[in-house]
């Protein structure tokens, strides 16, 4: 019987599971899931060939805040794209990458990527799975090459864990690092802001949001269409060009002159905590991009035709479309927790 | 003694098979397989590519050639894709075969890229289809992996794409200051693709695939002609095409000959 006992022991110690490191925080599986909000279009990319999982959220979060995705282990994705600006850059019209060397676009927000048709400023990228090589690989961004980053994932101990709880092995690829990181980034939705509730019949307009909302379905809707709140279009709207950056934006990636100076129509929601505004970041503040549109538009050969005369608007027409703009903000999507640093 | 030993007993294999339970996890993935069955009514093909420059072996590096318009070069660098490749029997039934994606890199001198085709009906091949490039459905997929992986250095990063050729080298010709050219050949849609099919003669020849016999198509690419007809290169103004467009295309209507099916080997 004692020898019985001994064996006993010594099987129950051998099958019973390595400690493992503590993935943080933790989540509820029903805490990541598909969404597509009632009303909006279907979206682009619906985690075809990459079902969304928790698992592989939290991979894709873990390489998001990855410091080893760039050369000098200096820089994340998160470096860049912070929560708290919905993913934008605060504060940085055009932001660091290695070395301190600035790149020569203003870092986008990230949320609701799923129903964009292409991705960057000038839309050069044709799906969210590729995406990240772009930054990745950028020598002014994060200088990296894909086969290091691989490499150096691999010393990692944490990602053995990580990459078979998301795909069944610990096998390390570019494909699946890729595939991780549109699942956390395409889980990034926003749909829960005061407009959206507005339109649930769960709460109400002031009277200057509402004024602001008719002002805005006049004079802005066409390009910036709900419910994404862009209708993901290439445009000149009417910006002088930055003569350090001569940035010829959708034209660098068509080759057609018609394309010269034209930029994807970004969306509005969560606009009042993505300062700094437009592709280069040059406006800090909403009331200058309206200036902009009232008084500032530049004319030249492809500018949109709805520009032609500017948007004329009086301040008080203005201070009515911003308080209508800061209904957009979703906080939901910005408190939550699932979305921040598993390190920090 | 009797009714402790029994309580003991349940508790061991009570605990021995929780600590069982708890460890086992479902994979989210299920094993690579491609789907194909091996049978004895299969057998295996070897497709080889050897880089030429003319009637030579191709050199890297150290080896000076003359293209059609005159120019002195050198190669450091030639790699490029074929894919969706079609196996046409003496009967002229075909076999698609399944997930054909092969970079070849020729990156050393004389060094002939194979390629091993597996679970290919037994029977007599006459003929093969295949295309130079990536198909344009592979370039609006997202993130693909084994010779299509990104990390290549056969993608296009900033304006989504693969490069389906890659020719690289210098010249004291080149209108480059760096006497350097590169031709990096892509676009997948519209008026801007660049995909060729071939259909290299077998010229009469067959490849006779059976479960013991493993035929080997021996396939010339020649260099040469990439600068060569319908559009003569001339490197002091074409030296530097490395995106989608026109010049892509004129350089693209060049190769689109440059493989050839030097013997079979069955």
């Amino acid at each position: 019987m004692k020898l019985f006992g001994f064996i006993t022991g010594i099987i129950i110690f051998i099958t019973a599971c390595k400690v493992e490191p503590e993935i943080k925080p933790a989540l509820p599986s029903d805490n990541i899931r598909v969404v597509v909000p009632s009303g909006w279009p279907t979206p682009y990319y619906n985690f075809e060939n990459n079902s969304l999982t928790k698992e592989g959220f939290i991979l894709g979060r873990q390489l998001f805040y990855e410091t080893a995705l760039s050369r000098d282990n200096s820089v994340s994705c998160g470096t860049c794209h912070q929560h708290f600006a919905a993913f934008a850059n605060a504060g940085h019209s055009l932001s660091h990458g290695v070395d301190g060397q600035f790149g020569n676009r203003n870092a986008p927000p990230l949320f609701n990527l799923n129903w964009h048709p292409a991705f960057m400023w000038d839309g050069g990228i044709n799906h969210i799975e590729v995406q990240p090589i772009a930054p990745i690989t950028n020598p002014a961004e994060m200088d990296e090459t894909l086969d290091n980053v691989v490499f150096k994932l691999k010393q990692k101990e944490i990602y053995k864990k990580l990459f078979k709880d998301a795909f069944g092995d610990e096998t390390i690829n570019t494909q699946r690092i890729l595939k991780a990181l549109a699942q956390f980034m395409g889980a990034m939705y926003s749909y829960q802001s005061k407009y959206d509730m507005v339109k649930l019949g769960k709460a109400q307009l002031s009277i200057s949001e509402q004024r602001g909302y008719n002002l805005f379905l006049q004079k802005c809707s066409s390009c910036h269409t709900e419910p994404l709140f862009t209708d993901f279009s290439y445009r000149n709207q009417g910006l002088s060009v930055n003569p350090a950056l001569q940035d010829s934006g959708r034209m660098r990636i068509t080759g057609d002159p018609n394309d010269r100076n034209k930029f994807k129509v970004p969306s509005l929601r969560n606009v009042a905590v993505t300062s700094p505004y437009m592709h280069d970041g040059r406006f800090e503040t909403l009331q200058q991009v309206l200036e902009h549109y009232n008084s500032g538009i530049v004319q030249s050969p492809t500018l949109d035709t709805l520009l032609q005369n500017g948007i004329p608007l009086t301040e008080d027409e203005k201070q009515d479309i911003i308080n209508f703009l800061y209904t957009l903000t979703d906080y939901e999507f910005l408190y939550d927790k699932k979305f921040d640093d598993p390190n920090q | 003694m009797k009714t402790k030993y029994s309580i003991f007993l349940l508790i061991s294999s009570i605990s021995i098979l929780l600590s069982f339970i708890s460890c086992k996890k479902d994979p989210k993935e299920p094993a690579n397989t491609n789907g194909s069955t091996t049978g004895s009514n299969t057998g295996k093909l070897i497709l080889s590519f050897e880089a030429m420059y003319g009637d030579s072996a191709l050199s890297f590096n150290n080896k000076w050639y003359v293209t059609n318009n005159g120019d002195s070069i050198k190669i450091s660098t030639f790699k490029y894709y074929i894919s969706n490749i079609t196996l046409i029997k003496t009967d002229n039934s075909t076999h698609n075969v399944p997930e054909s994606y092969i970079l070849v890199n020729h990156n050393a001198s004389g060094s002939i890229a194979s390629f091993t085709i597996n679970n290919v009906p037994v029977g007599q091949y006459k003929g093969i289809k295949m295309l130079i490039g990536v198909d344009s459905a592979r370039n609006v997929s997202g993130a693909q992996t084994g010779a299509l992986d990104p990390a290549h250095g056969m993608f296009w990063s900033w304006s989504t794409g693969y490069i389906m050729l890659k020719l690289e080298g210098i010249s004291p010709q080149s209108g480059a200051s760096t006497k350097d050219f590169k031709f990096h050949i892509g676009g997948f849609s519209g008026p801007n693709s660049v995909l060729k099919w071939v259909i290299p003669s077998f010229n009469s020849a067959t490849a006779n695939v059976s479960s013991s016999m493993t035929p080997e198509i021996h396939f010339k690419t020649d260099v040469s002609e990439i600068l060569k007809t319908p559009n003569n290169i001339n490197l002091s103004t074409t030296y530097n095409v490395v995106m989608p467009g026109t010049p892509a295309k004129i350089i693209a209507d060049n190769y689109a000959d440059m493989i050839t099916v030097e013997h079979i080997h069955n």
